[in-house]
């Protein structure tokens, strides 16, 4: 196998430049889809027979609890390449990363405790997939607070990466929660091993909201990222090379 | 793979390990307090404790739900279709609450094994449906009986 990306990946300079030729292709794919997406789950979509037009909200809510899991897993991967590999652009994703998935995790609450006010007759209930929710949260919190607490740029990367894989174990109880335990929360909408328990109509545009999640999210983190790998190289010539083509071209 | 990367790669891979493990008993020694609620069959067995708030969840039977003509108070069954628990209530029921959906009942049970409840939550799956759907499969009479009782 063919390891070269693998050891580029190491390069900052080279991320910079592979990264600029991916993004107007992902900024675009995610504003397509997630307007697409919208107009579609929110004027189109047919009605629930038991919610109405609350049920809804799942276009918002389950992609965002899907990113919030795969990008702690994300985070994750990134932290073990860092302690493994040492490579600086993965501790970069570990933190440019963490303050996005934590948004997402809010967003999931929120929207699940909206819909659920009407739906369960409660904002919150302190069920199995709830509180593993909020731990989630929670990780996120502490990574960003480790990274921003300890001003040694090495042991900042070195104690986010251990909490970040230490915090991993959380992503199957999240997932599995709903069918180890009795749960109020309903079992998973998307599976990937069965066709989903609604109609084309209803599941079509939910998917399309998931990808356009999927593409803003990659879209997001490789702007934060750039930005920091610019602004860690910032003594290098090709980042100052870079900003002042920038500058220049403003003006 | 250079011999001090492998190195940190099984530290890593320890690491996970025995987080998992540690978690993975902790969470078995919690199994019963992370339940949200008791089925019925858990409660006819007496694993439910007594004189304190627990919840109950399970079906609404159908044709259990008896309402009273001057008040708010209601009575009807729960059911996990292998045994039954009597469920008394005060109060607005949610929007979700009929007979045939999954609810989940907070109170306590009385000396009669009569669940005394002070909140009812509705309990929702994840089928979705358009109403046209739910009211073709009525009309052909294929609609399940958890739906059939709207």
């Amino acid at each position: 196998m063919n390891w070269t990306w693998f050891h580029k990946l190491g390069s900052p300079k080279w991320f910079y430049e592979i990264s600029g030729r991916w993004l107007p292709w992902l900024a675009c794919a995610a504003a397509l889809l997630l307007v697409v997406g919208t107009v579609w789950a929110l004027a189109f979509a047919p009605q629930d027979y038991q919610q109405g037009n609350s049920f809804r909200i799942i276009y918002i809510h389950v992609p965002a609890a899907l990113l919030a899991q795969s990008c702690y897993i994300m985070l994750a991967v990134a932290g073990a390449v860092g302690l493994i590999w040492k490579m600086k652009l993965a501790d970069v994703a570990v933190q440019q990363a963490a303050p996005i998935g934590a948004w997402m995790t809010f967003i999931a609450l929120f929207t699940g405790a909206v819909w659920g006010k009407p739906t369960w007759g409660a904002w919150w209930v302190w069920d199995a997939r709830l509180t593993s929710m909020l731990i989630l949260l929670f990780l996120y919190f502490g990574i960003i607070a480790l990274g921003q607490a300890i001003s040694n740029r090495d042991s900042a990367a070195k104690a986010c990466a251990v909490l970040a894989i230490v915090g991993v174990v959380n992503i199957p109880i999240i997932k599995y929660s709903v069918e180890w335990w009795n749960t109020l929360h309903q079992p998973a909408t998307f599976k990937l091993t069965e066709k989903p328990a609604m109609p084309a109509e209803m599941w079509v545009p939910l998917l399309i909201m998931v990808i356009g999640f999927y593409c803003f999210f990659a879209c997001v983190l490789l702007m934060r990222m750039r930005l920091e790998v610019l602004r860690r190289e910032a003594r290098s010539s090709w980042a100052k090379a870079e900003v002042r083509a920038r500058v220049e071209g403003v003006r | 793979m250079k011999p001090l990367r492998k190195k940190r790669l099984y530290i890593v891979l320890a690491i996970l390990a025995g987080v998992g493990i540690a978690v993975a008993l902790a969470l078995s020694a919690l199994q019963e307090n992370i339940n949200l609620f008791y089925t019925p069959t858990q409660i006819a067995n007496g694993e439910a404790p007594k004189d304190t708030r627990i919840r109950a969840g399970g079906m609404v039977e159908k044709g259990s739900l008896q309402r009273s003509g001057d008040s708010l108070d209601v009575q009807f069954v729960v059911t996990d279709f292998a045994r039954n628990v009597t469920i008394r209530y005060r109060g607005i029921l949610p929007d979700l609450f009929r007979e045939g959906q999954g609810i989940v009942a907070l109170g306590k049970l009385d000396a009669d094994g009569v669940l005394v409840a002070d909140e009812v939550l509705a309990k929702h799956d994840e089928k979705y449906m358009p109403p046209e759907v739910t009211k073709a499969l009525k009309e052909s009479g294929q609609m399940s009986s958890a739906e059939g009782a709207k």
